[in-house]
């Protein structure tokens, strides 16, 4: 047991690098990243090219965009591992699940929620926002990101082992995250401070749930 | 290494709505060995996994004192990784200061793990927990696979594992050639 945390540290190093170089045969960081960037460049092509309603309306696309890249990465986050048999092994060692779970939420919300803070000023630019808007918008994704990761992680962990996993993985995820989504969104308002409060509480609540039930479907997993 | 010990008390399993086994009880001390003998399908690794505490027992229960590995038909290592380096994650992990060297990996730890063949894959599972240097070894088919040479030395590690102390339980439907094996038929157990 008191090696624990040397080895959660070990498994966190090995689980940022696959999440970020990807293996397996899927993507890794880099994929999510292009459908966020693809999202924001579609989007003024589909609404036409006047600067003031994007400048209104995108922001909200940017967290459509962030949502919708954390559905990518769902189907290899947990179930690979689940399949070599790596979460047993951990098990084995007498490592709980939950802790698995918070370093995987973590890599995850690195691999995932990184790069796509650093893609936020290009994507502002492709949607004409100001700078208060892109601050905003840079904010409100560093508070919510944790949660959207969460969030994921869980899903990945109810969906690990079952056909057409990846479609109800995508469907599982939107409901869950609209929270994230309504007080991202709200706090663009011009006296939206509280919507970032509210955003940091909700995903502060997926994080400090995520590791119980992601823990026991992945328990549950070996039934 | 310390003294170990394992005991299966009256283990029943079940699979879904059907029992497999019933009444399986065992004691195994430090430098003992058990084959749970049996034709596929009769539960061996399902039996395997109540024993490491990976599943619940439909009832009895295991007791037991010491480390515990398991090396079952998947292998726990990073497919795209060479094979070195995947298997120095679990060398690190488990605090060990050497990859085991028995199975003749030396010439494909450059190899990325999902280029191995059946029987390279066997000996890298078989590597990984010999590393681990848990005290109670469990076992699942260790032999399939295997050439009739890593055959042999597969049983020759598990021998020097008994020697040391080690316990090891075999699930196999192939007979073994190792002293002093107890056998279980969980032909007289099932359900």
């Amino acid at each position: 047991m008191a090696q624990a945390p040397r080895q959660l540290a070990l498994i966190f190093r090995r689980d940022l690098g696959l999440l970020l170089r990807g293996a397996r045969g899927r993507g890794g960081a880099l994929l999510p990243l292009l459908f966020f960037l693809s999202v924001a460049m579609l989007y003024p092509f589909g609404v036409g090219p006047d600067a003031r309603l994007l400048a209104r309306t995108g922001a909200g696309v940017v967290w459509i965009a962030a949502l919708l890249a954390a559905i990518l990465p769902l189907d290899r986050l947990i179930e690979p591992d689940i399949e070599a048999g790596l979460f047993d092994q951990w098990a084995l060692r007498g490592l709980s699940e939950e802790a698995l779970v918070l370093v995987r939420i973590a890599a995850h919300w690195i691999s995932f929620g990184g790069p796509l803070l650093l893609a936020t000023p290009i994507a502002a630019g492709l949607l004409s926002l100001d700078g208060w808007q892109l601050g905003r918008v840079e904010i409100g994704l560093l508070l919510g990101t944790p949660g959207l990761a969460a969030i994921g992680v869980t899903i990945a962990a109810l969906i690990a082992g079952l056909r057409g996993g990846a479609a109800l993985g995508g469907l599982l995820m939107i409901p869950l995250a609209v929270p994230l989504l309504i007080f991202g969104a709200g706090s663009l308002q011009p006296d939206g401070a509280d919507g970032l409060v509210l955003l940091g509480a909700a995903s502060l609540v997926a994080v400090a749930i995520a590791p119980f039930a992601a823990g026991a479907a992945i328990r549950a997993s070996r039934e | 290494m310390q003294s170990c010990r394992l005991a299966a008390h009256d283990i029943s399993c079940r699979r879904g709505d059907r029992v497999l086994l019933r009444g399986v009880g065992f004691r195994l001390r430090s430098g003992e060995a058990l084959h749970l003998a049996g034709p596929n399908g009769i539960g061996k690794s399902s039996l395997l996994r109540i024993l490491a505490g990976l599943l619940r027992p439909f009832s009895g229960h295991v007791e037991a004192e010491g480390g515990m590995a398991l090396s079952d038909e998947r292998l726990p290592l990073d497919v795209h990784r060479p094979l070195g380096a995947a298997l120095d994650f679990w060398r690190q992990l488990d605090g060990a200061a050497d990859v085991c060297n028995d199975f003749g990996l030396e010439d494909l730890l450059d190899v990325p793990v999902r280029y191995l063949s059946t029987g390279q894959r066997k000996r890298a599972a078989l590597a990984c927990l010999a590393t681990g240097g848990a005290r109670i070894w469990l076992l699942d088919e260790p032999l399939n696979g295997l050439d009739a040479h890593w055959a042999t030395a597969a049983q020759a590690a598990i021998e020097a594992h008994r020697a040391r102390g080690g316990i090891a339980v075999i699930a196999s439907h192939q007979p073994l050639e190792l002293q002093r094996l107890e056998v279980l038929p969980l032909l007289d157990h099932v359900g």
